[in-house]
């Protein structure tokens, strides 16, 4: 009887934890929402902060943020992928190989803030300065700008996205590719008609959350690009020869804003945080509406693809 | 298995022994992985167009005597091989040798069906495509020939499309053959293919083999000494990775030379 | 096309079975060269930007000692108003007489991250059990894809939670003295860390294998002694991984800790106070300093200690990891 009874209230203890947790979620959101809703109005999104930023929307933050996310991916997707089909298809299994991956799994869990360091260290401070010196003619690249944001972040999400390509490609049966190397193909026939097209879903589930994990990281690019308030959108219009005509282009040398470097700020430094936290409310709804989005598609995603995985 | 007169060997065609030339030919083979020595000292001969049936314990290196012929056994490890494995008297550890070539020379059945988890007629197209064939009558042709060598074409001809995954056992393991035969291979290799399948699939296997005997050169490694007796024309027997003795099929299940070899097929050991 | 084929075993052998193949084999040879190269060049590249991590990072920390004493990271000596010698351990790099004590910044760190992992350990484990041994498939589906949407919450939205929510109901709550203190930052940063535990409690007990959980029932132990006897321990250095993978990703965390814990760098060990955390320090220092100044290798010195502590604190998860495999045998 006793021990009926210490399962009993067990169970019921396990189960009340995980109805906390959901619970926790449920209110962080809902505040979140509570808060912002009401903000949300089409000129929100799609106007300039005014008034010392306590009026007007933030465009710029959401132009700045998909701009520095879209270069983020250029830079670090292609590589990262490529990589991890490297180490685990090519690199097979020396001493030195399991090195280098358990260094790439370790450097996936080292904090966001010392990635900020090495960015305003390494790209700002000595390429940038370096770039400039050879250049000559004053300071263009060794400032915070969009392309070292950038570029810091993606050395950030680099090992998050080999290690989610290599859990998806070594998912892959060996006697696949087995079978494979027996029918006399070679490696790379082997990996692009056996093992990518097992491992396209888990890959493609992967990328997408390391992508919104670096589009929500904030640490990074503290200091390596964003400002405060820029009354104007990073373009420059290049002239096209022969033409007359000039094409608006991204500036990847221009500093940005940034949603959820606008949060931070507004929340923490603004002269009067209280009287703008509707706009803080906003902005955040508005950074979690866009990390949901990409976490929906890659949760859902991988249901289809274990799925898959499950009828086999 | 109790005595040695529950394994009936087939009757005897004709002698095995030197009348056919060697297709696969092992001169003195030690093979090693990191830590571990799987073969010492293997030298054997494999007769062409013969089954060559491989029995032993487990662990005895049978596995990776026949990956050692198509090099399968290095895939994803280090390994140390010495002696010659030849193939029509071409090393092939040799340097420079094509590892593409070799294994399209020599196919490969394994222990557990593998088939992609793609549909039927691209298992059986997958090695014609990769050695290059792309026109569309090329590859209809040569998976209808594969899957009728593998004796599957009556079972599958009206859902080629559909996912090699949906098939039985059995009809997964034939399709496997069907995909080794569609690269037209000198050499198959098996690795204990009936392992996991049940006596009905074990027999349609074994009578497939009987077929390939006349154009292809079989090794087929096996627990199972009566398949090795039905099906084979020569046995060798592998112990602690050495050969302990290879001859006629009927006379190792008969007359062993070796006492090592009666203890094992009269089951009093492995 | 029946005609052609005879018997079964058909007449491959008189029919070239790959057109062209000799052809196609060439030119795939100097494709598989260049498709090795390239893959290998980014793979060099990845591992390149890696190290260059680490070396770049040391290189500037290491450069701190030039300056500095390696003694007044711990204290230094200052004379107060009767100039009479006195030791402090302070953390204040602007001034006459700047001091590096680290000792309040690993205070602060540890006074976030130690509580924080201790919640998150509660609620995560418990968490990860249910998922695991108890929840139906239903339940499973609505709170395995909420703990996931919680684990892609930026960290800054989380730290604006706290700030503007939370902060206001603990002090009610407790009546705390100040509105933004450690306790705050170490709430906010277990809702960080909670996803991470669950997630790796339940993917470390769902991969003990059944017929442990079938022999213990059958020796007639209930669910629950099931869970506690057989089931936990066998998955016992997963959860340890997933314990340690949190508590890093705790001293680790900036944004959350430089909105909610009030960033006051003090010598305390009572989890109500204002502290500032490494972290924090960093990020809050970083944009004010001019390059190559004493403060700012210092900087660089706190975070390669940074990198040291959640390196070393991986390695021992991941060790934990693999251990769990080879007992299990996956």
């Amino acid at each position: 009887m006793k021990r009926r009874f210490v399962e009993t209230i067990a169970l019921a203890l396990l189960r009340g934890t995980a109805f906390a947790v959901l619970l926790a979620t449920i209110l962080l959101i809902g505040s979140i929402v509570r808060g912002g809703a009401g903000v949300i109005t089409w000129e929100f999104l799609s106007a300039t902060p005014t008034e010392g930023m306590t009026h007007g929307g933030i465009f710029p933050a959401i132009f700045g943020t998909i701009c520095i996310t879209l270069l983020m991916i250029v830079m670090a997707l292609p590589l990262g992928v490529c990589a991890a089909i490297y180490m685990v298809e090519y690199a097979g299994s020396s001493g030195l190989a399991r090195v280098i991956r358990a260094s790439v799994n370790n450097l996936a869990g080292v904090p966001s803030i010392v990635f900020g360091l090495f960015g305003v260290g390494f790209f700002i401070l000595f390429i940038g300065r370096s770039i400039d010196r050879v250049r000559g003619g004053g300071l263009l690249f060794g400032q915070p700008a969009m392309l070292w944001a950038a570029a810091t972040l993606a050395v950030l999400v680099l090992p998050v996205i080999i290690v989610n390509t290599a859990e998806a490609l070594t998912a892959v049966p060996r006697s696949h590719r087995e079978a494979s190397f027996a029918l006399g193909a070679t490696r790379w026939q082997t990996v692009r008609r056996v093992v990518l097209p097992q491992a396209r879903a888990g890959i493609l589930t992967g990328s997408i959350l390391s992508v919104s994990r670096g589009a929500g990281e904030t640490a990074p690019i503290l200091f390596t690009g964003c400002a405060y308030f820029l009354p104007r959108l990073p373009i420059v219009h290049l002239g096209v020869p022969f033409t007359g005509l000039s094409v608006p282009m991204v500036n990847p040398l221009d500093q940005f804003m940034e949603l959820s470097y606008h949060i931070f700020i507004m929340a923490t430094q603004s002269t009067d945080a209280a009287a703008t936290r509707p706009i803080q409310y906003g902005t955040t709804l508005i950074l979690v509406a866009l990390t949901f989005i990409l976490n929906l598609a890659a949760i859902s995603l991988r249901v289809r693809y274990r799925r898959g995985l499950e009828s086999r | 298995m109790k005595s040695s007169a529950m394994v009936t060997p087939r009757p005897a065609r004709e002698a095995v022994s030197n009348a056919s030339p060697a297709k696969v030919a092992f001169g003195g083979v030690s093979f090693s992985y990191p830590g571990r020595q799987a073969l010492s000292g293997v030298t054997l001969d494999v007769p062409e167009r013969r089954v060559t049936a491989i029995i032993g314990p487990s662990g005895c290196g049978k596995s990776t005597l026949i990956k050692s012929i198509n090099r399968i056994a290095e895939i994803g490890t280090e390994v140390k091989v010495e002696g010659r494995v030849t193939i029509d008297g071409q090393d092939v550890y040799a340097p420079g040798v094509d590892l593409v070539d070799l294994r399209r020379r020599v196919g490969m059945l394994f222990q557990k069906a593998n088939p992609f988890p793609k549909s039927i007629f691209e298992n059986v197209a997958f090695g014609p495509r990769i050695h290059g064939a792309s026109r569309a009558g090329d590859l209809d042709q040569a998976v209808e020939r594969s899957l009728r060598q593998a004796a599957l074409w009556d079972e599958v001809k009206d859902r080629l499309g559909t996912s090699a995954m949906e098939l039985s056992g059995g009809q997964q393991q034939r399709l496997c053959l069907a995909r080794v035969l569609a690269v037209d291979p000198e050499v198959i290799l098996m690795d204990e293919p009936c392992s996991a399948l049940d006596p009905i699939s074990t027999a349609r296997i074994e009578e497939l083999i009987e077929e390939l005997r006349e154009r292809y050169t079989v090794v087929i490694v096996t627990h199972n000494m009566q398949q090795a007796a039905r099906v084979s024309d020569r046995t060798a027997f592998l112990l602690n990775g050495q050969l302990v003795e290879v001859d006629d099929t009927e006379t190792i299940f008969t007359t062993p030379a070796d006492r090592r070899t009666e203890d094992y097929i009269t089951g009093r050991f492995g | 096309m029946d005609s052609r084929i005879e018997s079964k075993i058909g007449k491959a052998g008189t029919v070239p079975v790959v057109p062209g193949a000799v052809r196609r084999l060439r030119r795939g040879r100097w494709r598989e060269v260049f498709i090795e190269t390239f893959l290998r060049l980014n793979g060099f590249i990845a591992i390149a930007a890696i190290l260059l991590i680490f070396i770049f990072l040391f290189k500037e920390g290491i450069q701190a000692f030039r300056t500095i004493p390696a003694g007044h990271f711990l204290q230094s000596q200052e004379l107060d108003f009767d100039n009479v010698p006195q030791t402090v351990r302070l953390w204040q790099p602007v001034g006459q007489n700047p001091k590096y004590s680290l000792i309040p910044l690993l205070l602060g760190s540890f006074l976030v991250a130690l509580p924080g992992t201790l919640i998150a350990t509660i609620f995560g484990v418990a968490c990860g059990i249910y998922l695991a041994e108890i929840a139906g498939k239903r339940t499973r589906e609505v709170i395995k894809p909420a703990i996931e949407l919680l684990a892609g919450v930026p960290s800054v939205v989380i730290g604006f939670f706290c700030l503007a929510t939370l902060a206001t109901f603990v002090q009610d709550a407790l009546g705390t003295t100040f509105r933004l203190n450690a306790m705050v930052g170490a709430l906010g940063v277990s809702l960080v860390i909670v996803p991470v535990i669950a997630t790796m409690t339940d993917d470390a007990l769902r991969a003990v294998p059944g017929y442990l959980r079938e022999g213990a029932h059958a020796l007639g132990a209930n669910r629950w002694e099931t869970i506690t006897r057989v089931v936990v321990p066998a998955g016992a250095s997963g959860l340890v991984a997933a314990i340690l993978l949190g508590m890093g990703r705790a001293l680790g965390e900036t944004m959350i800790v430089l909105m909610a814990t009030g960033n006051a760098a003090q010598v305390t060990l009572n989890p109500f106070d204002s502290v500032r955390t490494m972290t924090a320090t960093i990020a809050a220092e970083l944009g004010a300093v001019p390059q190559g100044g004493e403060q700012y290798r210092a900087l660089f010195l706190v975070g390669s200690l940074l990198f040291v502590m959640t390196f070393l604190i991986n390695l021992v998860a991941e060790l934990a990891v693999a251990r769990m495999r080879r007992r299990l045998a996956l």
